[in-house]
């Protein structure tokens, strides 16, 4: 187990991965050029039938769910006390920085009438009943929280005399020591907005199949983003150990991926004792579109719980890998079912997103993994690394 | 490690007395799940009876929608270059078109409101429901409901944009303008800047056979009643434009009516009326349970966030935690006090 202090990678900027990343971010800013010049129906299939198409269900309700890394550790690092999962703390945060910040991008994008996007500030056009409202400025509040959680890293880089000039340490030791404050708020908005992603489908009504439309939806959207952001705590702390050989967090991630097998089995019996009390459960084996996407979701769910079950497994890096892939994919589906593949607004819409549409998104996650990317080689982000060992002043 | 095991379940204990404050009156709350109290029409509330047995599909209400709310004419893609373009040829309410006239047909369409081998016509456009999915949802109050006529009306000004009325609406209503680069929701909104001027709704007011009829909904349920309580077939005198309004009606039979009502009670009750020879969910009105589905939503939003006592209970607790963690932390951390003495050196 790794106890050294984070420290920035180093190295170079633009490699070879970056670039194409690049390539990609660009063809993303010209469909978005698109977009704002001419309109959204010159880069989208999003209609009336279907007006949240792609752009809102992957940037937002599954990129923040992927976010979900910071708040998913703080809960167990700093609530439940487990100072052993620490060196994973402040990767994920910057996870959450990044997937929740360009969620907020998204949305300019995604808005129909960006220019008038300050009114979800202006006391007088508030509306407590509505739940995008609740959402929204819990969103806002929980960037700017991520931002100040994340800050010290910043802090630690600065120059000395810069740091002098300005006075920041002085704003360093009131951020170490009032930072619980800002933890419990980065746990309190996380909890709240990612519940409330569910509470928006209550709207929905028939439109939306009764596989999901139920009043637990809150709770099961709350689980699946925690269990979310264990994954990609787990998947990204894989794969970056393995592109920058950095200390291995094996056993670590195999406790990790147990709690997250936890609450994958608190949300499927969630899932399943409700639909059992419905009587909801014979759609499931229809044999329709809609028993079809549950009986996948329901198995990429299942799977990593079976996966995980065994400590033996656990263990071993390759079929935890596979879990975590899974529970991200079945976090992803239920999110993608229940915003756009079971609805039906009836009198005949279809929707399915266009190629440009997509792009935007590509760009826009693209965009997210070049920031992480300059972050972890300037920033203290990850613990103790190969240029520690070369030398690198820090 | 056993140190360790303790303070865990000590952590965990504090959390979970947190979390159960926060979650116990939201679960209480879901076993026995309470939709927000149902609302009531206003005192005022005006409205509409579409009879569609006395449609005759001429669409003037359609052309006169477009004159007196400015909305520029739309065709089909394979009518576009058809006549210069300029006939209007919309197939459903959009961005550009807030009402319009739909029909259905069945095998050879021998006789109109007849369900086997018929047509019929319907109308399209907001049913200015009793309690509306597009002012619940609404971040930015652009949608309100006037509390004495209760319109829905739209503010562009407020607006957007995030399109969750158009999601949100049982009768996909609202439309967004996808084709235009500062697009707009475009809903029908019963013409009240006509109404403001003493004027009917233009499509009530050019309607010739009173298919499209004005008036209090009060008046317009017992006039609806009335005709379904009637005999099939026997003379009645249909009124135009506004009921009770003094212009001359017309004489003709009543229709054979399906006898439901549409949109008396369909998501809560709506302000508009429908009178059908054919089932509505063939003439595209959806079938819906008689709460409207924001009460469902704003009930567990006012669950969940009443008085702000769950979020701060649950805040409370966080941040008792999280100070207490983070002491213990830093205590074991000698990167972090270094990095501590450094800071305040």
């Amino acid at each position: 187990m790794s106890e050294t202090a984070p420290r920035p990678l180093g190295g170079p900027i633009v490699t070879k991965p970056f670039a194409i990343l690049g390539v990609f971010l660009l063809i993303g800013g010209y469909f978005i050029l698109r977009r704002f010049l001419f309109g959204m129906a010159d880069v989208s299939n999003m209609s009336n039938g279907y007006p949240i198409g792609t752009w809102v269900v992957l940037d937002v309700v599954i990129g923040t769910a992927f976010g979900c890394g910071g708040f998913a550790m703080a809960l167990l690092v700093y609530i439940f006390n487990r100072n052993v999962y620490h060196p994973l703390m402040r990767p994920a945060l910057l996870g959450g920085v990044f997937g929740y910040t360009l969620a907020g991008l998204a949305v300019m994008i995604d808005l129909g009438r960006y220019w008038n996007a300050f009114n979800l500030l202006m006391p007088w056009y508030a509306q407590i009943n509505s739940v995008i409202f609740e959402v929204a400025l819990c969103v806002m509040a929980y960037i700017t929280v991520l931002w100040i959680e994340f800050w010290p890293a910043f802090l630690e880089r600065m120059p000395v005399a810069i740091k002098q000039r300005f006075n920041l340490h002085k704003l360093q030791v009131f951020l170490r020591r009032y930072m619980y404050v800002f933890i419990g708020l980065g746990v309190l908005l996380p909890t709240m907005h990612q519940s409330s992603l569910g509470s928006v489908l209550l709207i929905m009504g028939s439109k939306l199949s009764p596989l999901w439309y139920t009043q637990w939806l809150p709770l099961l959207y709350l689980i699946s983003a925690l269990t979310m952001g264990y994954g990609v705590v787990m998947l990204e702390s894989t794969l970056v150990q393995r592109s920058f050989k950095l200390p291995s967090e094996a056993a670590l991630l195999a406790k990790l991926s147990r709690v997250a097998a936890g609450l994958l089995v608190l949300f499927l019996a969630v899932r399943f004792g409700d639909l059992l009390a419905r009587g909801q459960l014979g759609r499931a084996f229809a044999g329709d579109r809609y028993s079809v996407l549950f009986l996948i979701e329901t198995a990429l769910f299942a799977a990593p719980v079976l996966i995980l079950a065994s400590r033996r497994r656990c263990a071993n890096m390759r079929l935890r890998f596979l879990a975590t892939i899974s529970l991200l994919a079945a976090g992803s589906l239920y999110r993608m079912n229940g915003y756009l593949l079971a609805i039906d607004p009836g009198n005949g819409w279809t929707y399915f997103p266009s190629a440009p549409e997509l792009m935007i998104t590509v760009g826009v996650v693209c965009l997210e993994i070049m920031l992480y990317l300059i972050f972890v080689k300037t920033l203290p982000v990850l613990p103790g690394s190969i240029a520690e060992a070369s030398g690198r002043p820090s | 490690m056993d140190l360790e095991r303790r303070r865990f379940l000590r952590g965990a204990a504090g959390a979970v007395t947190t979390a159960a404050a926060a979650v116990a009156a939201p679960v209480n709350e879901a076993a026995a799940f309470g939709p927000r109290e149902p609302k009531t029409l206003p005192p005022k509330a005006v409205g509409m009876l579409y009879d569609s047995t006395l449609c005759v599909g001429c669409k003037a209400c359609v052309s006169a929608c477009k004159q007196a709310n400015g909305m520029p004419a739309e065709q089909p893609a394979s009518l576009a270059a058809w006549n210069e373009g300029t006939w209007d040829a919309a197939e459903d309410i959009s961005g550009k078109t807030l009402n319009v006239i739909r029909v259905y047909q069945n095998g050879t369409m021998a006789e109109k409101d007849r369900e086997q081998d018929g047509y019929a016509f319907v109308k399209r456009h907001c049913l200015h429901c009793v309690d509306p999915s597009c002012i619940s949802v609404c971040p930015v109050s652009a949608m309100r409901k006037d509390p004495v006529t209760g319109i829905v009306t739209h503010n562009p000004d407020a607006c957007i944009g995030c399109r969750y009325c158009v999601y949100g609406c049982p009768f996909n209503v609202p439309q967004y303008q996808f084709d235009e680069p500062f697009g707009r929701i475009s809903k029908c909104q019963f013409c009240n800047h006509l109404q403001a001027q003493g004027k009917l709704p233009a499509c009530c007011d050019v309607c010739p056979t009173g298919a499209s009829l004005f008036g209090l909904v009060e008046d317009l349920q017992a006039e609806a009643e009335r005709r379904l309580a009637a005999q099939p077939g026997t003379l009645y005198e249909f009124p135009r434009g506004k009921l009770g309004g003094g212009r001359p009606g017309h004489e003709a039979p009543i229709g054979h009516y399906q006898p439901h009502l549409y949109g008396e009670k369909e998501a809560g009750g709506t302000q508009v009326r429908y009178l059908t020879g054919v089932p509505h969910e063939k003439l595209g009105l959806p079938k819906l349970p008689d709460h409207s589905y924001a009460a469902v939503s704003e009930g567990m939003q006012h669950t969940l966030y009443k008085g702000m006592i769950a979020p701060l209970a649950l805040f409370g607790g966080l941040v008792f935690l999280a100070r207490r963690s983070s002491k213990t932390h830093r205590d074991e951390d000698p990167a972090r006090s270094t990095d501590e003495e450094d800071a305040s050196s």
